[in-house]
């Protein structure tokens, strides 16, 4: 019987179990026009990769927490010091110092505005959010950078004041467990398993 | 803050001239299931031969080491493709090298063709690029393009690029367009000058006579850009034959093909769009000290740069290219350009990068007549046209070959051949394809200086690569 696959890691080594790929047959692709000639042939590809968060796994894994972290340079050498990036960036750009880890919850939640966005009616395959997707980049007070994330109440403006919520029920420990409503929703507004964390 | 070292900012130099001697292209088309990717390879090294009276094993005979440009390996489920063209074109046993700048491939390949020649490492290079988008459908086809967005912070968020520039779109709509309805025809009046002039060109896949109104009322991909701002996704090869000065003579002696001075620059910026740091706006030799110092106070939300209403990859590989080349306005001193629009709003954003319009004033390139080949005001000659390809809009955008068609488009005017390739019936009825009865020559007249920009996803990376008739130069020994 299939299983999901699944990975864990011990003594420093991945150790997959179940099935990380699917075969499916090659099927030919013949010319309607042309007497069925053979043109070629479908190369089915199912398959599973094993993907290191690294140094950013402190981030995905408090999402599900309700805790949104960032990183800061707090090297002393380096002209840039005191600078914090969200997206979390592991080294600062600048010196490669390793950033310090802090949590940034609570600046989220007090300054998160939008800085500009965009209503999303198509999507990639392995899409796994709802359509339309309402796009959203999200700007803080003292953060150099900006997040890009969606929204899930309501309808995106520039400057509107925004609250994280998050996937804490069943999260799927990706960007995805992220996401923001305007300021005010209530709790029986956020979708299925999203709190305020 | 980005700061700059004066060492990061020297500008480049080549150590000795290098040239454009000739280039190709097969068809472009949306899927092409009766032919393998090196098929269209020699189509085009082909044509490259035959617009110098050569065979292509004449060519080949020069051929010292080869560039090729292909994005994505897994659109077409082949690691190190550019071993199986390599061997196909019997290039075999000379050295070659894959490149890969997203959108910008093209243009980094023949990037790496000139730094080869002027290196002196090669007197004549072959620069190939190509992709097949049709390996598979549309939606994984889009899935694979984001891909090259962040694959942890951004590509979850949708699976599709378009949406990472749509973002941009609204910001400098809000910003720079200020809401205006006009800005946002504006905008789609780029769409419908490039499906326009595609009418034109036998290698384009989407010629289309369209209004305005069909642009703005056409399906919503990711808002506010709909399916007619969007480029095509396209199948096709293109290839430019770069040489030095000796070989480029004797290559095209008593040809039709003058050959060109080339120069590359190239630019990058974070493929994480919302990770832009803040900095000064590098200048270029035609913006002054001042100019921007009232950016926001005229445009509220426009201070902060690049932000999401500039690539900096782009105003980067300008400030390096244009100080390369002695050009000062890119107004004054180009003839015709070839744009990357990968949507009509980076088609906009990238006149102010390159320094045609200043920071806020695009759409005026568009407003004034200024980009078409002539001008719908004043019917005299647009002051510098540019994608009279088609562009990506309208021509084609098979990845890795898109900045190598735009600069064998750019050199067809320089070499005053665009009417006889483009009006050539042979290629429309070999390709399948109609020459309506209204088909217009677009030469542009006493063209001697143009210029081409390849550009990545978001402006992860850009190239500029420029082309001068010898005898036109604006600055010498460069």
């Amino acid at each position: 019987m299939s299983i999901f696959g699944t990975v864990t890691v011990k003594n420093g080594k991945y150790r997959p179990r179940g099935d990380f790929h699917h075969i499916t047959p090659n099927v030919p692709i013949r010319d309607r026009d042309n007497d069925w000639h053979l043109l070629g042939v479908t190369n089915p590809r199912d398959m599973t990769y094993i993907h290191s968060y690294g140094g950013e796994a402190i981030f995905f894994e408090n999402l599900a927490k309700g805790k949104i972290h960032a990183t800061r340079c707090d090297n002393p050498d380096c002209e840039f010091k005191g600078t914090v990036y969200l997206p979390f960036r592991i080294h600062c750009p600048d010196c490669l110092a390793r950033n310090t880890v802090i949590d940034l919850t609570d600046i989220c939640k007090k300054t998160a505005k939008v800085h500009t966005f965009m209503v999303c009616e198509r999507s990639g395959a392995f899409n796994t959010l709802e359509k339309p997707i309402r796009f959203i980049n999200v700007e803080f007070e003292g953060v150099s950078t900006i997040l890009m994330s969606y929204l899930s109440v309501g309808e995106p403006k520039i400057g509107m004041r925004l609250i994280p919520i998050f996937r804490t029920l069943d999260p799927t420990y990706t960007i995805t467990d992220l996401s923001w409503v305007p300021e005010g929703t209530p709790e029986e507004a956020l979708p299925k398993g999203f709190t305020f964390g | 803050m980005i700061k700059f070292s004066d060492r990061q900012l020297k500008i480049p130099k080549l150590l000795r001239p290098v040239y454009l001697v000739t280039a190709g292209q097969s068809k472009f088309d949306r899927a092409m299931p009766n032919k393998r990717t090196e098929e269209l390879a020699v189509d085009a090294l082909t044509m490259a031969a035959k617009l110098i009276d050569k065979t292509p094993a004449e060519l080949k005979s020069y051929i010292h080491t080869a560039y090729y440009g292909h994005f994505a390996d897994h659109f077409g489920d082949q690691l190190l493709g550019e071993a199986v063209i390599h061997d196909r074109l019997g290039l075999d046993p000379l050295g070659n090298i894959g490149v890969k700048t997203g959108g910008a491939t093209g243009g980094s390949t023949i990037w790496e063709a000139v730094k080869a020649v002027a290196s002196g490492y090669s007197d004549c290079t072959l620069a190939m690029g190509w992709e097949r988008m049709d390996e598979v459908p549309t939606d994984e086809g889009n899935h694979l393009i984001s891909c090259a967005a962040d694959k942890d912070w951004e590509t979850p968020l949708g699976h599709i690029y378009t949406g990472y520039y749509a973002v941009m779109a609204q910001k400098y709509w809000q910003v720079f367009g200020k809401e205006e309805d006009s800005f946002r025809r504006t905008m789609a009046e780029i769409s419908v000058k490039h499906h326009g002039y595609a009418r034109f060109n036998p290698f384009a896949h989407a010629p289309m006579k369209i209004t305005v109104d069909d642009v703005v009322n056409s399906p919503v991909v990711a808002y506010p850009l709909r399916a007619l701002d969007c480029c095509l996704m396209s199948v096709g090869a293109a290839c430019a034959i770069i040489c030095d000065e000796a070989t480029a003579m004797e290559l095209t002696k008593n040809t039709k093909n003058k050959p060109l001075r080339v120069w590359v620059t190239a630019g990058s910026h974070t493929l994480r769009p919302a990770c832009r740091r803040d900095m000064d706006i590098p200048l270029l030799p035609n913006e002054t000290d001042d100019q921007y110092n009232d950016l926001g106070e005229k445009f509220p939300g426009g201070d902060r740069y690049p932000g999401f209403t500039g690539f900096l990859a782009a105003r980067m590989a300008a400030y390096y290219g244009y100080r390369m080349t002695g050009i000062v306005d890119p107004m004054e001193d180009l003839d015709v350009i070839e744009l990357h629009d990968a949507f009509t709003i980076s088609d906009m954003q990238t006149y102010e990068d390159i320094g045609l319009r200043p920071y806020g004033y695009g759409r005026d390139f568009v407003e004034s007549g200024d980009c078409y080949h002539t001008n719908p005001h004043t019917g005299k000659p647009g002051r510098l046209p540019s994608n009279l390809s088609g562009g990506l809009i309208g021509c084609m955008h098979a990845v890795g070959a898109t900045g190598i068609m735009q600069v064998f488009e750019i050199a067809t005017h320089l070499w005053n051949r665009w009417a006889e390739i483009h009006g050539d019936q042979k290629l429309w009825d070999e390709f399948g394809r109609e020459k309506p009865a209204d088909w217009t020559d677009l030469q542009v007249k006493d063209a001697h200086r143009a210029l081409a920009i390849s550009h990545a996803g978001v402006g992860s990376h850009v190239t500029t690569t420029i082309l001068m008739d010898p005898d036109h130069l604006l600055k010498k020994d460069v």
